[in-house]
């Protein structure tokens, strides 16, 4: 227990340098954008008033030596201030904050359906590996993988609203909902099934390989052979023994896919017309709203960081044998 | 032969016998053949066709089909989705490419240096590589775009930039595995200097892993260009595959062969290559077929 939470420590302290790394990358990319820093964070065009301009110096301090505007900037950035939104006119948090819920709920379903369904198809395949199903299974998986998702969001669009009327067509409510919370958040989820359904697939392709080749490495191995040497039933191999370890691979991935997930949703989004970071990241790209776009980017990766986390803590969970500091 | 130090059995499966593996894969030689079609198609379909995909030459929304419309019907200001179709991916496909190679080449170069060197040199790449990850791949590259101007060179650049992660760690994987095998310790006792060890002993034998990767990259490419101009973020002079399914999503409850013709065309390309991949993938590596 107390490794465990060595562990943990060790890897909150290097996720906060990852996280510092982030702040300075990006304070590089606005020093090397062409064209006046100010100019950059006040957003290219518009707002260019003397006054707002003095104003944006004086708070990042571009009058002041370089590395003090670097520190100036990290420290603004800890603390949450990630500038202004030119075009919104409001702070770049406060607008992120806004869509933060949505984006993860978007995510983290489409995550959680194509792990699931994934984990399922890829045991079930790897028990019989040469069956049609099974082969079936590797060959849908390369067709998720080629899907574009931008395209997917629009056919499903054009199947299951225009055609059979079954889902809405977009956004995240009826903007004319009027009833209590249960009522609300079954409106919610009626809103993200199309969504959170291609954004996941994707995924789905990915995950259910992925358990289907480390199920069969791990039905191969000794201790299954010996298990069954033992005489220990075939289902109790299949689910106690081998899925345990068959999975640390698909939680490793998992982990890594973050922030693969965030720019699926951006595509996704803007389809869907869910109000999500990943829309405000398309309208701000339209309306080189570059303060918000910068800000966008810091906390999807900050997300993505505290994502790396929580899985690094299912792993050591599911994995008894990973001590920090071993490999 | 044995002054590289490469294994046999590496030579073996890199040269005629591969080749024969990959024929015998009925599913690789598909792709194959249907990514060469599509090639063609792009190269010569336009000429072959000869209707310009930016004139109107129908009524707009005429459906396929539908009286004198063309073939694949037309978009919303009357132009033929055929003609967009047969050439929209020269940019896509070229794109993808140099992305792909881009982001192979920074990732061959850090994985390797960071699997063969070790120690600090491996802990300073791979934090830089797990800052890159960090990073969602669409927002970062929307950044860059911003900051250097939207044009097919920097939408190349943009891609290859952000996406060689993958590459490195598969890289670097490889080389630690090989680096401490009995052929690299000959190798290095006959005295052989660090980059021809890293060049001529070790990548050859790292290639078949690299070469599945690359495949799967420049798939990753394409959709990544594709999903650029679906959003209206790349060159907007040129008509793209990606680009007609953005312009003519709005329009889609009236018209739905406008951007469905486009996205098969998407998806067929990305198909055909991860078939390619996969028939690769199973001719190095027989033991890993259908895995």
């Amino acid at each position: 227990m107390l490794t465990l939470a060595r562990g943990i420590g060790l890897r909150l302290v290097q996720a906060f340098g990852l996280l510092l790394a982030v702040i300075v990358l990006n304070f590089i990319l606005i020093q090397i954008a062409p064209g006046d820093v100010a100019l950059t964070l006040a957003g290219e065009q518009g707002s260019g008033s003397p006054e707002f301009l003095a104003a944006v110096r004086a708070r990042f301090g571009l009058d002041q030596p370089l590395l003090v505007q670097l520190f100036r900037y990290v420290w603004n950035v800890l603390q949450f201030d990630l500038g202004h939104s030119y075009y919104w006119e409001r702070p770049v948090m406060d607008l992120i904050q806004e869509k933060l819920f949505s984006t993860v709920l978007l995510a983290g379903t489409a995550l959680a359906f194509a792990m699931t369904i994934g984990v399922i198809l890829g045991v079930f395949t790897a028990r019989r590996p040469e069956s049609p199903a099974s082969h079936g299974v590797t060959f849908l998986s390369l067709v998720g993988y080629a899907l574009p998702v931008f395209w997917t969001a629009i056919m499903l669009l054009v199947v299951f609203v225009a055609k059979l009327d079954l889902f809405p067509i977009g956004g995240m409510e009826d903007p004319r909902f009027e009833g209590g919370t249960i009522a609300h958040i079954v409106d919610v989820a009626y809103h993200l099934v199309l969504p959170a359904f291609t954004l996941g697939v994707i995924y789905l392709a990915y995950y259910s390989r992925l358990a289907r080749a480390s199920m069969l490495d791990v039905l191969e191995s000794d201790y299954i052979r010996t298990a069954r040497a033992k005489g220990v039933d075939e289902r109790s191999v299949v689910y106690r023994h081998a899925l345990r370890n068959a999975l640390i691979p698909v939680v490793t991935i998992a982990g890594l896919q973050f922030g693969a997930l965030f720019s699926g949703a951006v595509l996704v989004e803007t389809v869907f017309s869910w109000p999500g970071m990943g829309r405000l990241a398309y309208e701000a790209i339209i309306r080189q709203d570059t303060p918000l776009m910068m800000g966008l980017l810091i906390v999807s990766a900050a997300l993505v960081i505290v994502a790396n986390l929580l899985t690094d803590v299912v792993y050591r969970m599911i994995d008894p044998r990973i001590r920090v500091g071993g490999k | 032969m044995t002054e590289t130090g490469v294994a046999p059995e590496a030579v073996e499966a890199s040269g005629r016998g591969g080749w024969a593996m990959f024929l015998r894969n009925k599913a690789a030689v598909v792709g194959l053949i249907v990514f060469t079609g599509i090639v063609l198609m792009n190269l010569f379909g336009p000429t072959l066709y000869g209707v310009d995909s930016d004139a109107m030459v129908a009524r707009p929304f005429s459906g396929p089909g539908e009286g004198t419309a063309p073939l694949l019907g037309t978009d919303y200001l009357g132009r033929d989705v055929l003609a967009g179709v047969l050439g929209g991916g020269r940019t896509t496909l070229v794109v993808g490419a140099v992305a792909a190679a881009m982001s192979i080449s920074i990732g061959l170069v850090i994985g390797s240096l960071a699997g063969f060197y070790g120690r600090w040199v491996d802990s300073m790449f791979m934090r830089l590589t797990e800052l890159f990850q960090t990073l969602p791949t669409l927002l970062f590259a929307m950044v860059l775009l911003t900051l250097m101007g939207p044009s097919s060179r920097t939408v190349a650049l943009s891609i290859g930039l952000v996406s060689w992660p993958a590459a490195a760690r598969l890289t670097r994987a490889e080389f630690l595995k090989i680096r401490e095998l009995e052929y690299v310790k000959a190798s290095r006792a006959i005295g052989a200097g660090d980059l021809r060890i890293m060049l001529r002993t070790i990548l050859p034998n790292a290639m078949p892993p690299l070469i599945v990767a690359t495949a799967l990259t420049v798939g990753l490419a394409i959709l990544f260009e594709a999903g650029i101009s679906f959003l209206g973020l790349g060159d907007n002079r040129v008509v793209s595959w990606g680009s007609m399914i953005g312009k003519n999503q709005g329009f889609i409850l009236e018209a739905w062969w406008t951007v469905t013709f486009p996205g098969i065309a998407i998806f067929l390309t990305v198909l055909s290559i991860s078939m390619m991949g996969d028939g690769i993938q199973d001719a190095f590596n027989p033991k890993l077929r259908g895995r």
